[in-house]
Protein backbone atom coordinates (compact mmCIF):
# COMPACT_ATOMS: atom_id res chain seq x y z
CA UNK A 1 0.00 0.00 0.00
CA UNK A 2 1.43 3.33 -1.04
CA UNK A 3 1.29 6.40 1.15
CA UNK A 4 2.15 9.92 0.12
CA UNK A 5 4.75 11.62 2.33
CA UNK A 6 3.84 15.31 2.63
CA UNK A 7 7.34 16.67 3.31
CA UNK A 8 9.41 14.29 1.19
CA UNK A 9 6.71 14.91 -1.48
CA UNK A 10 6.78 11.38 -2.80
CA UNK A 11 4.73 8.20 -2.49
CA UNK A 12 6.32 5.27 -0.69
CA UNK A 13 5.24 1.77 0.25
CA UNK A 14 3.85 1.89 3.77
CA UNK A 15 4.82 -1.68 4.62
CA UNK A 16 8.38 -1.12 3.41
CA UNK A 17 8.80 1.72 5.92
CA UNK A 18 6.98 -0.15 8.71
CA UNK A 19 9.15 -3.19 8.02
CA UNK A 20 12.33 -1.15 8.06
CA UNK A 21 11.29 0.47 11.34
CA UNK A 22 10.55 -2.95 12.78
CA UNK A 23 13.82 -4.52 11.63
CA UNK A 24 15.89 -1.66 12.96
CA UNK A 25 13.74 -1.60 16.12
CA UNK A 26 14.48 -5.31 16.59
CA UNK A 27 18.22 -4.73 16.25
CA UNK A 28 18.12 -1.68 18.50
CA UNK A 29 16.13 -3.52 21.15
CA UNK A 30 18.61 -6.38 20.97
CA UNK A 31 21.69 -4.22 21.38
CA UNK A 32 20.22 -1.39 23.42
CA UNK A 33 21.10 1.22 20.80
CA UNK A 34 18.93 3.79 19.02
CA UNK A 35 19.52 2.38 15.57
CA UNK A 36 19.64 5.74 13.81
CA UNK A 37 22.94 4.79 12.17
CA UNK A 38 21.11 1.93 10.45
CA UNK A 39 17.82 3.61 9.70
CA UNK A 40 19.16 6.82 8.11
CA UNK A 41 21.19 4.92 5.48
CA UNK A 42 18.26 2.57 4.80
CA UNK A 43 15.93 5.51 4.21
CA UNK A 44 18.45 7.14 1.88
CA UNK A 45 18.89 3.87 -0.03
CA UNK A 46 15.12 3.58 -0.69
CA UNK A 47 15.03 7.08 -2.15
CA UNK A 48 14.01 9.40 0.69
CA UNK A 49 15.93 12.69 0.28
CA UNK A 50 18.94 12.70 2.63
CA UNK A 51 17.79 15.86 4.38
CA UNK A 52 14.36 14.37 5.19
CA UNK A 53 15.90 11.04 6.23
CA UNK A 54 18.25 12.71 8.72
CA UNK A 55 15.77 15.24 10.11
CA UNK A 56 13.03 12.62 10.56
CA UNK A 57 15.31 10.44 12.69
CA UNK A 58 14.83 12.90 15.57
CA UNK A 59 11.24 11.96 16.50
CA UNK A 60 11.86 8.28 15.74
CA UNK A 61 14.84 8.06 18.13
CA UNK A 62 13.01 10.20 20.72
CA UNK A 63 10.08 7.76 20.73
CA UNK A 64 12.26 4.70 21.24
CA UNK A 65 14.30 6.53 23.91
CA UNK A 66 11.13 7.30 25.89
CA UNK A 67 10.25 3.61 26.06
CA UNK A 68 13.81 2.71 27.08
CA UNK A 69 14.14 5.54 29.58
CA UNK A 70 10.93 4.57 31.37
CA UNK A 71 12.14 0.99 31.73
CA UNK A 72 15.49 2.09 33.18
CA UNK A 73 13.86 4.73 35.37
CA UNK A 74 11.74 2.04 37.04
CA UNK A 75 14.94 0.09 37.73
CA UNK A 76 16.57 3.30 39.04
CA UNK A 77 19.13 2.97 36.27
CA UNK A 78 19.42 6.69 35.45
CA UNK A 79 21.91 9.18 36.89
CA UNK A 80 19.84 12.32 36.37
CA UNK A 81 22.60 14.71 37.39
CA UNK A 82 25.05 13.15 34.93
CA UNK A 83 22.35 13.16 32.23
CA UNK A 84 21.72 16.87 32.77
CA UNK A 85 25.41 17.73 32.44
CA UNK A 86 25.61 15.63 29.26
CA UNK A 87 22.44 17.27 28.00
CA UNK A 88 23.97 20.75 28.33
CA UNK A 89 26.76 19.72 25.96
CA UNK A 90 24.34 17.79 23.76
CA UNK A 91 22.09 20.80 23.19
CA UNK A 92 25.00 23.03 22.16
CA UNK A 93 26.32 20.33 19.83
CA UNK A 94 22.87 19.73 18.31
CA UNK A 95 22.37 23.45 17.64
CA UNK A 96 25.75 23.74 15.92
CA UNK A 97 25.11 20.50 14.05
CA UNK A 98 21.83 21.77 12.59
CA UNK A 99 23.55 25.01 11.47
CA UNK A 100 26.30 22.99 9.80
CA UNK A 101 23.69 20.67 8.22
CA UNK A 102 21.80 23.62 6.70
CA UNK A 103 25.01 25.15 5.37
CA UNK A 104 26.19 21.91 3.74
CA UNK A 105 22.77 21.45 2.22
CA UNK A 106 22.94 24.93 0.75
CA UNK A 107 26.25 24.32 -1.01
CA UNK A 108 25.16 20.87 -2.21
CA UNK A 109 27.63 18.79 -0.23
CA UNK A 110 25.26 17.29 2.35
CA UNK A 111 25.22 13.80 0.80
CA UNK A 112 29.00 13.72 0.56
CA UNK A 113 29.48 14.95 4.12
CA UNK A 114 27.04 12.32 5.39
CA UNK A 115 28.79 9.54 3.45
CA UNK A 116 32.32 10.49 4.54
CA UNK A 117 31.25 11.02 8.15
CA UNK A 118 29.48 7.66 8.23
CA UNK A 119 32.55 5.89 6.85
CA UNK A 120 34.89 7.56 9.34
CA UNK A 121 32.67 7.39 12.42
CA UNK A 122 31.20 3.93 11.89
CA UNK A 123 34.53 2.56 10.66
CA UNK A 124 36.33 3.62 13.82
CA UNK A 125 33.58 2.68 16.27
CA UNK A 126 32.90 -0.63 14.51
CA UNK A 127 36.57 -1.53 14.55
CA UNK A 128 36.97 -0.62 18.22
CA UNK A 129 33.90 -2.58 19.31
CA UNK A 130 34.90 -5.62 17.22
CA UNK A 131 38.52 -5.62 18.42
CA UNK A 132 37.48 -5.21 22.04
CA UNK A 133 35.01 -8.08 21.84
CA UNK A 134 37.53 -10.36 20.11
CA UNK A 135 40.04 -9.57 22.83
CA UNK A 136 37.44 -10.30 25.50
CA UNK A 137 36.50 -13.56 23.78
CA UNK A 138 40.14 -14.66 23.58
CA UNK A 139 40.71 -13.67 27.21
CA UNK A 140 37.67 -15.63 28.39
CA UNK A 141 38.88 -18.69 26.42
CA UNK A 142 42.20 -18.48 28.26
CA UNK A 143 40.28 -18.27 31.51
CA UNK A 144 41.23 -14.67 32.27
CA UNK A 145 38.98 -12.29 34.12
CA UNK A 146 38.48 -9.84 31.28
CA UNK A 147 38.15 -6.16 32.02
CA UNK A 148 38.71 -5.05 35.55
CA UNK A 149 37.89 -1.74 37.02
CA UNK A 150 41.06 -0.04 38.18
CA UNK A 151 39.74 1.97 41.07
CA UNK A 152 42.87 3.76 42.14
CA UNK A 153 43.99 5.25 38.86
CA UNK A 154 42.82 8.57 37.50
CA UNK A 155 43.17 10.10 34.07
CA UNK A 156 44.38 13.66 33.55
CA UNK A 157 41.06 14.83 32.09
CA UNK A 158 39.18 13.83 35.22
CA UNK A 159 41.21 16.35 37.20
CA UNK A 160 40.35 19.42 35.09
CA UNK A 161 38.56 22.31 36.86
CA UNK A 162 34.80 22.35 37.54
CA UNK A 163 34.81 19.00 39.28
CA UNK A 164 31.42 17.63 40.21
CA UNK A 165 30.29 14.67 42.26
CA UNK A 166 27.83 12.21 40.69
CA UNK A 167 26.58 10.05 43.54
CA UNK A 168 24.49 7.65 41.49
CA UNK A 169 27.45 6.77 39.27
CA UNK A 170 30.06 7.04 42.01
CA UNK A 171 32.03 9.60 40.01
CA UNK A 172 33.96 12.69 40.95
CA UNK A 173 35.14 14.23 37.69
CA UNK A 174 35.47 17.52 35.86
CA UNK A 175 32.39 18.34 33.77
CA UNK A 176 34.52 19.78 30.94
CA UNK A 177 35.38 16.48 29.21
CA UNK A 178 31.79 15.26 29.73
CA UNK A 179 30.35 18.36 28.04
CA UNK A 180 32.88 18.22 25.17
CA UNK A 181 32.05 14.55 24.58
CA UNK A 182 28.30 15.09 24.55
CA UNK A 183 28.61 18.22 22.38
CA UNK A 184 30.57 16.24 19.76
CA UNK A 185 27.97 13.48 19.82
CA UNK A 186 25.12 16.00 19.63
CA UNK A 187 26.79 17.58 16.61
CA UNK A 188 27.21 14.23 14.86
CA UNK A 189 23.64 13.30 15.78
CA UNK A 190 22.13 16.38 14.17
CA UNK A 191 24.18 16.01 10.98
CA UNK A 192 23.91 12.24 10.57
CA UNK A 193 20.50 11.43 12.03
CA UNK A 194 21.81 9.28 14.85
CA UNK A 195 21.18 9.32 18.58
CA UNK A 196 24.79 8.54 19.31
CA UNK A 197 24.12 5.89 21.97
CA UNK A 198 26.57 3.55 20.29
CA UNK A 199 29.32 6.11 20.91
CA UNK A 200 28.15 7.54 24.22
CA UNK A 201 27.72 4.19 25.99
CA UNK A 202 31.22 2.82 25.33
CA UNK A 203 32.73 6.28 25.95
CA UNK A 204 31.09 6.56 29.37
CA UNK A 205 32.16 3.04 30.29
CA UNK A 206 35.74 3.09 29.03
CA UNK A 207 36.71 6.76 29.42
CA UNK A 208 34.75 7.76 32.52
CA UNK A 209 34.18 4.33 34.07
CA UNK A 210 30.48 4.90 34.70
CA UNK A 211 29.02 1.63 36.05
CA UNK A 212 27.39 -0.42 33.25
CA UNK A 213 24.04 -0.71 35.04
CA UNK A 214 23.72 3.10 35.06
CA UNK A 215 25.20 3.91 31.69
CA UNK A 216 22.50 2.75 29.24
CA UNK A 217 19.62 4.40 31.09
CA UNK A 218 21.52 7.66 31.52
CA UNK A 219 22.53 7.71 27.87
CA UNK A 220 18.95 6.96 26.74
CA UNK A 221 17.59 9.72 28.94
CA UNK A 222 20.09 12.23 27.59
CA UNK A 223 19.48 11.13 23.97
CA UNK A 224 15.73 11.55 24.45
CA UNK A 225 16.16 15.25 25.16
CA UNK A 226 18.83 15.91 22.53
CA UNK A 227 16.58 14.25 19.93
CA UNK A 228 13.59 16.35 21.02
CA UNK A 229 15.83 19.38 20.51
CA UNK A 230 17.09 18.07 17.16
CA UNK A 231 13.50 17.55 15.97
CA UNK A 232 12.53 21.11 16.90
CA UNK A 233 15.74 22.68 15.50
CA UNK A 234 15.47 20.77 12.20
CA UNK A 235 11.73 21.46 11.85
CA UNK A 236 12.15 25.17 12.58
CA UNK A 237 15.19 25.78 10.37
CA UNK A 238 14.89 23.49 7.35
CA UNK A 239 11.31 22.10 7.46
CA UNK A 240 12.51 18.60 6.62
CA UNK A 241 10.82 16.60 9.40
CA UNK A 242 8.20 14.39 7.78
CA UNK A 243 5.43 13.63 10.28
CA UNK A 244 3.97 10.67 8.36
CA UNK A 245 7.34 9.06 7.79
CA UNK A 246 8.21 9.56 11.47
CA UNK A 247 4.93 7.98 12.61
CA UNK A 248 5.44 4.89 10.45
CA UNK A 249 9.02 4.48 11.68
CA UNK A 250 7.98 4.98 15.32
CA UNK A 251 5.21 2.41 15.20
CA UNK A 252 7.41 -0.14 13.42
CA UNK A 253 10.31 0.66 15.72
CA UNK A 254 8.57 0.28 19.09
CA UNK A 255 7.14 -3.11 18.09
CA UNK A 256 10.44 -4.37 16.72
CA UNK A 257 12.28 -3.23 19.84
CA UNK A 258 10.11 -5.38 22.12
CA UNK A 259 11.01 -8.56 20.27
CA UNK A 260 14.63 -7.50 19.91
CA UNK A 261 14.99 -7.00 23.65
CA UNK A 262 13.80 -10.57 24.23
CA UNK A 263 16.18 -11.97 21.61
CA UNK A 264 19.08 -9.96 23.05
CA UNK A 265 18.59 -11.43 26.51
CA UNK A 266 19.73 -14.84 25.21
CA UNK A 267 23.01 -13.62 23.70
CA UNK A 268 26.36 -13.77 25.48
CA UNK A 269 28.02 -10.41 26.06
CA UNK A 270 31.15 -10.84 23.92
CA UNK A 271 29.38 -12.42 20.96
CA UNK A 272 26.79 -9.73 21.30
CA UNK A 273 29.36 -6.96 20.96
CA UNK A 274 31.17 -8.74 18.13
CA UNK A 275 27.87 -8.90 16.24
CA UNK A 276 27.21 -5.23 16.88
CA UNK A 277 30.74 -4.33 15.71
CA UNK A 278 30.27 -6.33 12.51
CA UNK A 279 26.94 -4.65 11.86
CA UNK A 280 28.44 -1.18 12.25
CA UNK A 281 31.35 -2.12 9.94
CA UNK A 282 28.94 -3.37 7.25
CA UNK A 283 27.13 -0.02 7.16
CA UNK A 284 30.48 1.81 6.99
CA UNK A 285 31.63 -0.46 4.14
CA UNK A 286 28.43 0.20 2.23
CA UNK A 287 28.99 3.96 2.39
CA UNK A 288 32.67 3.55 1.49
CA UNK A 289 31.74 1.46 -1.55
CA UNK A 290 29.30 4.15 -2.67
CA UNK A 291 32.00 6.79 -2.38
CA UNK A 292 34.70 4.97 -4.34
CA UNK A 293 32.80 3.15 -7.08
CA UNK A 294 32.36 5.20 -10.24
CA UNK A 295 28.70 6.29 -10.17
CA UNK A 296 26.40 5.11 -12.94
CA UNK A 297 24.92 8.58 -13.15
CA UNK A 298 27.52 11.36 -12.88
CA UNK A 299 24.93 14.10 -12.61
CA UNK A 300 22.43 15.00 -9.96
CA UNK A 301 19.61 17.52 -10.00
CA UNK A 302 18.60 19.60 -7.00
CA UNK A 303 15.66 21.98 -7.25
CA UNK A 304 16.60 25.13 -5.36
CA UNK A 305 13.45 27.15 -5.71
CA UNK A 306 10.04 26.49 -7.19
CA UNK A 307 7.39 29.01 -8.13
CA UNK A 308 3.99 27.58 -7.38
CA UNK B 1 -16.66 6.19 -21.56
CA UNK B 2 -19.14 8.34 -19.71
CA UNK B 3 -16.36 10.59 -18.43
CA UNK B 4 -15.18 11.16 -21.97
CA UNK B 5 -18.71 11.92 -23.16
CA UNK B 6 -19.20 14.31 -20.30
CA UNK B 7 -16.01 16.09 -21.16
CA UNK B 8 -17.00 16.39 -24.79
CA UNK B 9 -20.31 17.84 -23.77
CA UNK B 10 -18.50 20.22 -21.45
CA UNK B 11 -16.12 21.17 -24.21
CA UNK B 12 -18.98 21.90 -26.54
CA UNK B 13 -20.82 23.98 -23.95
CA UNK B 14 -17.85 25.97 -22.75
CA UNK B 15 -16.31 26.33 -26.15
CA UNK B 16 -17.42 29.85 -26.99
CA UNK B 17 -16.51 31.05 -23.50
CA UNK B 18 -12.97 30.00 -22.92
CA UNK B 19 -11.22 27.60 -25.17
CA UNK B 20 -12.30 28.32 -28.72
CA UNK B 21 -9.60 29.85 -30.84
CA UNK B 22 -9.67 29.68 -34.60
CA UNK B 23 -12.07 26.81 -34.57
CA UNK B 24 -10.27 24.69 -31.99
CA UNK B 25 -12.25 23.46 -28.99
CA UNK B 26 -10.39 21.75 -26.17
CA UNK B 27 -11.10 20.49 -22.67
CA UNK B 28 -9.34 18.65 -19.86
CA UNK B 29 -10.92 15.82 -17.89
CA UNK B 30 -10.09 17.76 -14.72
CA UNK B 31 -8.55 21.04 -13.71
CA UNK B 32 -7.69 20.02 -10.19
CA UNK B 33 -5.56 17.02 -9.20
CA UNK B 34 -5.76 16.44 -5.44
CA UNK B 35 -2.95 14.55 -3.76
CA UNK B 36 -4.54 12.18 -1.28
CA UNK B 37 -2.57 9.95 1.05
CA UNK B 38 -2.67 7.15 -1.53
CA UNK B 39 -1.57 9.33 -4.46
CA UNK B 40 0.69 7.46 -6.85
CA UNK B 41 0.08 9.47 -9.98
CA UNK B 42 -2.84 10.52 -12.12
CA UNK B 43 -3.98 10.29 -15.70
CA UNK B 44 -5.54 13.39 -17.22
CA UNK B 45 -7.33 13.30 -20.54
CA UNK B 46 -7.26 16.11 -23.09
CA UNK B 47 -10.08 16.29 -25.62
CA UNK B 48 -10.18 18.42 -28.70
CA UNK B 49 -12.38 19.17 -31.69
CA UNK B 50 -11.03 20.97 -34.74
CA UNK B 51 -13.95 22.74 -36.33
CA UNK B 52 -14.13 22.42 -40.08
CA UNK B 53 -14.65 26.13 -40.68
CA UNK B 54 -11.13 26.75 -39.44
CA UNK B 55 -10.23 26.16 -43.04
CA UNK B 56 -10.77 23.37 -45.44
CA UNK B 57 -9.69 20.05 -44.07
CA UNK B 58 -6.16 19.38 -45.33
CA UNK B 59 -5.56 16.30 -47.43
CA UNK B 60 -2.95 14.80 -45.18
CA UNK B 61 -4.99 15.65 -42.08
CA UNK B 62 -4.13 17.73 -39.04
CA UNK B 63 -1.31 17.20 -36.60
CA UNK B 64 -1.74 17.89 -32.90
CA UNK B 65 0.93 18.58 -30.30
CA UNK B 66 -0.04 18.78 -26.62
CA UNK B 67 2.66 20.43 -24.49
CA UNK B 68 2.31 20.19 -20.72
CA UNK B 69 4.53 22.30 -18.53
CA UNK B 70 4.69 22.04 -14.74
CA UNK B 71 5.60 24.84 -12.31
CA UNK B 72 8.98 26.32 -13.09
CA UNK B 73 11.84 26.66 -10.65
CA UNK B 74 15.57 27.08 -10.28
CA UNK B 75 17.65 23.94 -10.47
CA UNK B 76 21.27 23.11 -9.69
CA UNK B 77 22.85 20.31 -11.72
CA UNK B 78 25.99 18.82 -10.19
CA UNK B 79 28.58 16.51 -11.66
CA UNK B 80 30.61 14.00 -9.69
CA UNK B 81 34.34 13.89 -10.34
CA UNK B 82 37.04 11.68 -9.00
CA UNK B 83 39.14 13.08 -6.16
CA UNK B 84 41.72 10.54 -5.10
CA UNK B 85 39.69 7.37 -4.56
CA UNK B 86 36.39 9.17 -4.05
CA UNK B 87 33.67 10.48 -6.32
CA UNK B 88 32.46 13.87 -5.13
CA UNK B 89 30.11 16.58 -6.38
CA UNK B 90 32.49 19.21 -7.69
CA UNK B 91 31.27 21.00 -10.76
CA UNK B 92 27.82 22.57 -10.89
CA UNK B 93 25.63 24.61 -13.21
CA UNK B 94 22.55 26.59 -12.30
CA UNK B 95 19.42 26.90 -14.35
CA UNK B 96 16.48 29.15 -13.68
CA UNK B 97 12.88 28.65 -14.71
CA UNK B 98 13.20 24.97 -15.55
CA UNK B 99 9.75 23.36 -15.80
CA UNK B 100 9.49 20.68 -13.11
CA UNK B 101 7.37 18.63 -15.49
CA UNK B 102 7.35 18.49 -19.27
CA UNK B 103 5.23 16.24 -21.41
CA UNK B 104 5.18 16.61 -25.17
CA UNK B 105 2.49 14.47 -26.74
CA UNK B 106 1.78 14.28 -30.45
CA UNK B 107 0.09 12.08 -33.02
CA UNK B 108 3.33 11.46 -34.92
CA UNK B 109 7.03 12.32 -34.52
CA UNK B 110 7.61 16.07 -34.11
CA UNK B 111 10.13 16.08 -36.97
CA UNK B 112 7.36 15.07 -39.33
CA UNK B 113 4.92 17.65 -37.99
CA UNK B 114 6.99 20.82 -38.41
CA UNK B 115 10.50 21.98 -39.30
CA UNK B 116 13.02 22.46 -36.49
CA UNK B 117 12.94 26.27 -36.81
CA UNK B 118 9.16 26.35 -36.54
CA UNK B 119 9.25 24.14 -33.44
CA UNK B 120 12.02 26.21 -31.89
CA UNK B 121 10.03 29.35 -32.58
CA UNK B 122 6.82 27.99 -31.04
CA UNK B 123 8.76 26.35 -28.19
CA UNK B 124 7.51 22.90 -28.99
CA UNK B 125 9.56 19.97 -27.67
CA UNK B 126 11.50 19.35 -24.47
CA UNK B 127 14.68 21.12 -25.48
CA UNK B 128 13.13 24.50 -26.41
CA UNK B 129 11.40 24.57 -22.99
CA UNK B 130 14.69 24.42 -21.09
CA UNK B 131 16.31 27.86 -20.87
CA UNK B 132 20.11 28.03 -21.08
CA UNK B 133 22.17 27.87 -17.88
CA UNK B 134 22.64 31.06 -15.93
CA UNK B 135 25.94 32.81 -16.45
CA UNK B 136 28.29 32.03 -13.59
CA UNK B 137 31.90 33.00 -13.28
CA UNK B 138 34.29 30.26 -14.37
CA UNK B 139 31.42 28.03 -15.49
CA UNK B 140 31.65 27.58 -19.21
CA UNK B 141 28.55 26.45 -21.03
CA UNK B 142 28.68 22.67 -20.94
CA UNK B 143 25.96 20.77 -22.82
CA UNK B 144 26.67 17.70 -20.68
CA UNK B 145 24.89 19.29 -17.71
CA UNK B 146 21.84 20.04 -19.77
CA UNK B 147 21.82 16.51 -21.13
CA UNK B 148 22.24 15.18 -17.57
CA UNK B 149 19.27 17.22 -16.40
CA UNK B 150 17.11 15.89 -19.24
CA UNK B 151 18.23 12.30 -18.67
CA UNK B 152 17.52 12.33 -14.91
CA UNK B 153 14.14 14.02 -15.23
CA UNK B 154 13.19 11.58 -18.00
CA UNK B 155 14.11 8.60 -15.81
CA UNK B 156 11.95 10.04 -13.03
CA UNK B 157 9.05 10.27 -15.44
CA UNK B 158 9.02 14.05 -15.14
CA UNK B 159 10.12 14.71 -18.73
CA UNK B 160 8.26 12.71 -21.31
CA UNK B 161 7.87 12.83 -25.03
CA UNK B 162 5.67 10.53 -27.07
CA UNK B 163 4.64 10.60 -30.73
CA UNK B 164 1.73 8.21 -30.10
CA UNK B 165 -0.08 9.74 -27.12
CA UNK B 166 -2.39 11.90 -29.23
CA UNK B 167 -5.03 9.79 -30.92
CA UNK B 168 -7.51 10.90 -33.56
CA UNK B 169 -10.92 9.42 -32.85
CA UNK B 170 -12.33 10.79 -36.07
CA UNK B 171 -10.74 13.22 -38.57
CA UNK B 172 -11.40 16.39 -36.53
CA UNK B 173 -11.64 14.89 -33.04
CA UNK B 174 -8.63 13.92 -30.96
CA UNK B 175 -7.80 12.74 -27.50
CA UNK B 176 -4.53 12.74 -25.50
CA UNK B 177 -3.46 11.34 -22.16
CA UNK B 178 -1.19 13.11 -19.69
CA UNK B 179 0.44 10.75 -17.20
CA UNK B 180 1.45 12.46 -13.96
CA UNK B 181 3.90 10.42 -11.87
CA UNK B 182 3.57 10.11 -8.08
CA UNK B 183 6.39 12.59 -7.58
CA UNK B 184 4.66 15.20 -9.72
CA UNK B 185 5.43 18.57 -8.18
CA UNK B 186 2.62 20.67 -6.74
CA UNK B 187 1.45 23.77 -8.51
CA UNK B 188 -0.03 25.08 -11.72
CA UNK B 189 0.44 23.19 -14.96
CA UNK B 190 0.01 24.79 -18.38
CA UNK B 191 -1.36 22.71 -21.20
CA UNK B 192 -0.91 24.03 -24.72
CA UNK B 193 -2.68 22.37 -27.60
CA UNK B 194 -1.30 23.25 -31.03
CA UNK B 195 -2.78 22.15 -34.34
CA UNK B 196 -0.57 21.98 -37.41
CA UNK B 197 -1.38 21.58 -41.01
CA UNK B 198 1.24 21.06 -43.66
CA UNK B 199 4.00 22.02 -41.25
CA UNK B 200 2.39 25.31 -40.19
CA UNK B 201 0.52 26.26 -37.03
CA UNK B 202 -3.19 26.76 -37.69
CA UNK B 203 -4.66 26.91 -34.17
CA UNK B 204 -3.53 27.04 -30.56
CA UNK B 205 -5.33 26.75 -27.21
CA UNK B 206 -4.20 27.21 -23.62
CA UNK B 207 -5.56 25.08 -20.80
CA UNK B 208 -4.36 24.35 -17.30
CA UNK B 209 -4.73 22.31 -14.18
CA UNK B 210 -3.44 22.47 -10.62
CA UNK B 211 -1.87 19.74 -8.52
CA UNK B 212 -2.69 20.38 -4.86
CA UNK B 213 -2.27 18.57 -1.59
CA UNK B 214 -5.52 17.90 0.23
CA UNK B 215 -6.69 17.30 3.74
CA UNK B 216 -4.04 15.77 5.97
CA UNK B 217 -1.14 16.15 3.53
CA UNK B 218 -1.89 19.79 2.96
CA UNK B 219 -2.35 20.41 6.64
CA UNK B 220 0.95 18.76 7.57
CA UNK B 221 2.91 20.47 4.80
CA UNK B 222 1.42 23.85 5.60
CA UNK B 223 2.06 23.50 9.31
CA UNK B 224 5.64 22.42 8.64
CA UNK B 225 6.33 25.49 6.54
CA UNK B 226 4.22 28.18 8.14
CA UNK B 227 4.40 27.30 11.83
CA UNK B 228 7.63 25.36 11.69
CA UNK B 229 8.58 25.85 15.35
CA UNK B 230 5.16 24.74 16.58
CA UNK B 231 5.21 21.84 14.12
CA UNK B 232 8.58 20.72 15.50
CA UNK B 233 7.37 20.90 19.09
CA UNK B 234 4.17 19.01 18.24
CA UNK B 235 6.10 16.30 16.37
CA UNK B 236 8.50 15.87 19.29
CA UNK B 237 5.59 15.65 21.74
CA UNK B 238 3.87 13.08 19.55
CA UNK B 239 7.08 11.04 19.55
CA UNK B 240 7.18 11.13 23.36
CA UNK B 241 3.52 10.08 23.47
CA UNK B 242 4.10 7.12 21.13
CA UNK B 243 7.10 6.01 23.17
CA UNK B 244 5.14 6.31 26.41
CA UNK B 245 2.17 4.39 24.98
CA UNK B 246 4.52 1.64 23.82
CA UNK B 247 5.95 1.29 27.31
CA UNK B 248 2.40 1.01 28.71
CA UNK B 249 1.41 -1.64 26.17
CA UNK B 250 4.56 -3.71 26.54
CA UNK B 251 5.09 -3.32 30.26
CA UNK B 252 6.33 -6.61 31.56
CA UNK B 253 6.85 -6.07 35.27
Amino acid sequence: MEIYLPIAEMPINMFLILGMGMTVGFISGMFGIGGGFLLTPLLIFVGIPAAVAVATQGPQIAASSVTGSIAYWRRKGIDFKLALVLLAGGLVGTGLGVLFFNQMRKIGQLETVIAIAYVALLGIVGLLVSLESVKALLASRKGGKGMRRQAGRHHWYEGLPLKMRFHRSGLYVSVIPLIILSALIGFAGAVLGIGGGFILVPALIYIFRVPPQIVVGTSLFQILFTMIAATIFHAASNQSVDLFLALLLMVGGVFGAQFGARAGANLRGEYFRLLLGALILIVAARFAADLVTPPREMFSVTPTETVR
Amino acid sequence: MSAIRKAFLLAALLAPLEAAAQGLVTALSTDRVPILSNFTGERIAVFGVIQADAGARPKDGWDVVVSVRGPRGAVTVRRKDQVGPMWLNLDARNYIAIPSFISILSNRPLELIAQAEVREDLRIGIDPLIPPQTAVRSAANDPQFRAGLQRIRSQQGLFFQSPVHVRFISPGVFQAQIDLPGIAPLGNYDVEVAVFSGGALVAKNQLGFTVIKTAAEQWVAEAAHKNSLLYGIATAMLAVLVGWLASLIFRRD
